[in-house]
C-alpha cells in the first residue's frame, strides 16, 4: 500500500501545510510518496525529499504545472495515482481546486476536511459548519482526501533522505490558462500557519480602525484576520476571512476583537487553544466560546494591550 | 447564451444543526429548509449575465426529493426561465450528483454551468470539479467576479492570500464565492409569475444515472464543547493571565 501526498508549493518553496498532510499520510499507515507539480520546481522536490516519513518524490517539472491549473493537475493527478491506495493534499484552495477532478477521474468519491484518521478507511471530517462530526468509511478502491492543517501535526521538515524520481508527463487540457494574480503583500505570518492569530469583526467600524490591530500584531508576531461581517461590510479583504467560508485556524491563541461569535466563524477558530474575547456587548456569543473574556471598548483596551505587551 | 445554474435545497442557514440521539446523522426532522446560500449566489450571477443580454436563457436544476420544487420555484422567482427537478429521495453522494448533472449538461448543452462552491449541509466542495473532470469542461472555481469575453470566460478566483483570474475556454463551470454578488429577494408578484413557469421532472435513471454510494457514515457525534471560560477586570489581568496562566505570550 501506497499513498501519494500532493505537495503544496508555488514553485519555490514547499508550503507547511505539505507537511500536516504527510503526517497524515502516516496515520493512515503504508509508504507515502510526494508528487510535486509544477514549472522550475526542483527545489520544492529536494525540500518534499528532506520530509521526514517521505519514501520518494515524483517531479512533474514543466511549463504546463506552472500555475497548477485544475484541468491539469486533475488529469494527472489521475493518471498517476492509479497505483496508489490513498491520494491526499493539503485542503487549501488549490488541493479543493484539482483533487475532485482527480477523484471523479478516477471514478470515486472523495472527502473533505479530514481531521482525523480512524483507520486505512475510515476517516473524520466536520460536517454543517462544524455543528456535527461525521465518521465516514470508504468502500472505494482508492481513497481521495484532502486534509485540514489544523488536525494533524507538522511532519519534521529535516531528516527524511527520499529519492527524486522525475515524472516525464506534461499534457495539456488546452481548455484554461492563468490570466492574473493579485495576491496580497504581508510580512506578518500565513493566517494557517501562525501561533497567535488576532482577529476583527464588525464592532471595528471600518478598515482604518485595522490598524490598531496590526499594530498588536507586529509586536507579537501575530497574524491578522477577520470575521465574515468584518470582510462583508468591506472592512478588509476575503482572504483574511476566518469561517467556515474562510480559513480554519487553531492557533496556541486566538483573540477575537469587536467580534460576536457567529457560528459560521466559530467553525473557523474554535479549536484554538487559548481564546480571547474582547467586546462591548457582555452578552455576545463569543464569550461561551473564551477561555478569557474582556468586556470593553475595543478602541480602549485594544491600545491598552499593544502597550501592555 | 444558455446558461444551466445547479441549486441544493439544505437546512436554513439560520438553523442550528442538532445531532439525532443515536448518533446516526444529523436530525432535520421539522427543520426549515431553503436554498444553499451559495446556490443564490449562482442563481443572482446568472439572472444578472441576462440582464446584461450575454445570457438569453436560464435554466435551473435540482436533484433531490419532489419538495425541492420549492427551491426551483424559488429560483424561477428570482429570474430563471424554467426548471428540472431530477427526483429521488436517495441520499446522494458527491460523483453521483456530478453524474447526473453531466447528463442534464448533455441533454441542455448549457455555455457556463454555474454552481455554488459547496453546500452548508456536507461542506464538501467537490461537485463543481467533479462535474467539470466529467464533462471535459474547465472550471472557475470560488468565484468573485465573472466576465465573459468573447469566447472566454475570466474568473476572478479567491485564493488563499488573495485573487487570481483564469480565461476560460467555453462551455465552463463557475462555482460560486461570497463575494461574487448580493442576492436579491424576489418580488411577489415574480413568485406569482414563477408558478407558471415550465418545470420538469426526470428521474436519475432518465439521465443514464444509476444511484451508487460507496461512503457510509459510521457515527455523527456533536462537536466537543468549549465551556466559557472566565471574564477579567481589566487588559493588564489579561495579559497576566496569557503570560502566567495560559503560557501562551
Amino acid at each position: 500500500m501506497a499513498i501519494l501526498v500532493i505537495a503544496e508549493h508555488d514553485n519555490a518553496s514547499l508550503k507547511g501545510a505539505t507537511l500536516n498532510t504527510i503526517t497524515a499520510a502516516s496515520k493512515i499507515g503504508g509508504d507515502v510518496e510526494v508528487l510535486v507539480a509544477g514549472s522550475g520546481c526542483a527545489a520544492v522536490a529536494d525540500a518534499a525529499a528532506k520530509v521526514a516519513g517521505v519514501s520518494k518524490v515524483l517531479l512533474a517539472d514543466n511549463a504546463v504545472y506552472e500555475y497548477q491549473l485544475a484541468e491539469n493537475m486533475g488529469d494527472l493527478v489521475a493518471e498517476l495515482g492509479k497505483g496508489y491506495s490513498h491520494i491526499l493534499a493539503s485542503a487549501t484552495t488549490t488541493g479543493k481546486d484539482f483533487l475532485p477532478r482527480a477523484a471523479a477521474l478516477l471514478d470515486v468519491n472523495m472527502l473533505s476536511d479530514v481531521t482525523a484518521v480512524e483507520s486505512d478507511d475510515t476517516f473524520v471530517r466536520p460536517i454543517y459548519a462544524g455543528n456535527a462530526i461525521a465518521t465516514v468509511k470508504s468502500s472505494d478502491a482508492i481513497k481521495v482526501l484532502t486534509i485540514r492543517g489544523t488536525g494533524f501535526d507538522a511532519a519534521a521538515a529535516e531528516g527524511g533522505s527520499a529519492s527524486v524520481e522525475s515524472v516525464d508527463a506534461a499534457k495539456d487540457a488546452g481548455t484554461s490558462a492563468f490570466a492574473g494574480e493579485e495576491l496580497a503583500k504581508s510580512d506578518r505570518p500565513e493566517l494557517t500557519a501562525a501561533s497567535v492569530v488576532i482577529s476583527g469583526g464588525r464592532g471595528m467600524g471600518n478598515g482604518d480602525n485595522f490598524e490598531i490591530l496590526y499594530k498588536v500584531a507586529d509586536k507579537i508576531g501575530a497574524a491578522v484576520g477577520a470575521s465574515r461581517a468584518a470582510v462583508d461590510a468591506g472592512f478588509v479583504p476575503n482572504d483574511m476571512q476566518v469561517g467556515q467560508t474562510g480559513k480554519i485556524v487553531a492557533p496556541d491563541l486566538y483573540v477575537a476583537v469587536g467580534i460576536s461569535g457567529a457560528i459560521q466563524h466559530l467553525a473557523g477558530m474554535k479549536d484554538s487553544k487559548v481564546i480571547v474575547a474582547i467586546n462591548k456587548d457582555e452578552e455576545a456569543p463569543i464569550f461561551q466560546v473564551a477561555d478569557y473574556g474582556l468586556v470593553a471598548d475595543l478602541f480602549d483596551a485594544v491600545p491598552e494591550l499593544e502597550s501592555a505587551l | 447564451m444558455k446558461v444551466l445554474v445547479a441549486v441544493k435545497r439544505v437546512i436554513d442557514y439560520n438553523v442550528k444543526p442538532r445531532v439525532k440521539a443515536d448518533n446516526s446523522d444529523v436530525d432535520l426532522t421539522n427543520v426549515k429548509m431553503a436554498m444553499n446560500p451559495f446556490c443564490e449566489i449562482a442563481v443572482e450571477e446568472a439572472v444578472r449575465l441576462k440582464e446584461k443580454g450575454i445570457a438569453s436563457e436560464i435554466v435551473v436544476v435540482s436533484i433531490g426529493p419532489k419538495v425541492a420544487q420549492e427551491q426551483i420555484r424559488t429560483a424561477l422567482a428570482l429570474g430563471a426561465d424554467r426548471g428540472i427537478l431530477v427526483e429521488t429521495d436517495e441520499k446522494l453522494e458527491s460523483l453521483t450528483v456530478a453524474k447526473i448533472l453531466k447528463g442534464v449538461v448533455e441533454k441542455e448543452q448549457p455555455q457556463i454551468v454555474i454552481m455554488g462552491k459547496q453546500s452548508i449541509d456536507s461542506d464538501n466542495n467537490q461537485t463543481g470539479q467533479m462535474l467539470g473532470a466529467l464533462t471535459g469542461m474547465p472550471q472557475g472555481t470560488f468565484a468573485s467576479e465573472v466576465a465573459v469575453d468573447g469566447d472566454k470566460l475570466n474568473v476572478t478566483r479567491e485564493i488563499d492570500g488573495g485573487l487570481r483570474t483564469v480565461a476560460l475556454n467555453l462551455p465552463a463551470i463557475v462555482t460560486t464565492d461570497l463575494r461574487l454578488n448580493e442576492p436579491r429577494y424576489a418580488s411577489l408578484p415574480n413568485i406569482m409569475k414563477a408558478k407558471r413557469k415550465p418545470l420538469e421532472t426526470v428521474a436519475p435513471a432518465d439521465l443514464g444515472v444509476e444511484v451508487k454510494s460507496t461512503l457510509s457514515l459510521v457515527k455523527v457525534t456533536p462537536p466537543a464543547e468549549r465551556s466559557a471560560g472566565i471574564k477579567v477586570d481589566s487588559v493588564a489581568t489579561l495579559v497576566d493571565k496569557l503570560k502566567n496562566e495560559a503560557k501562551v505570550l
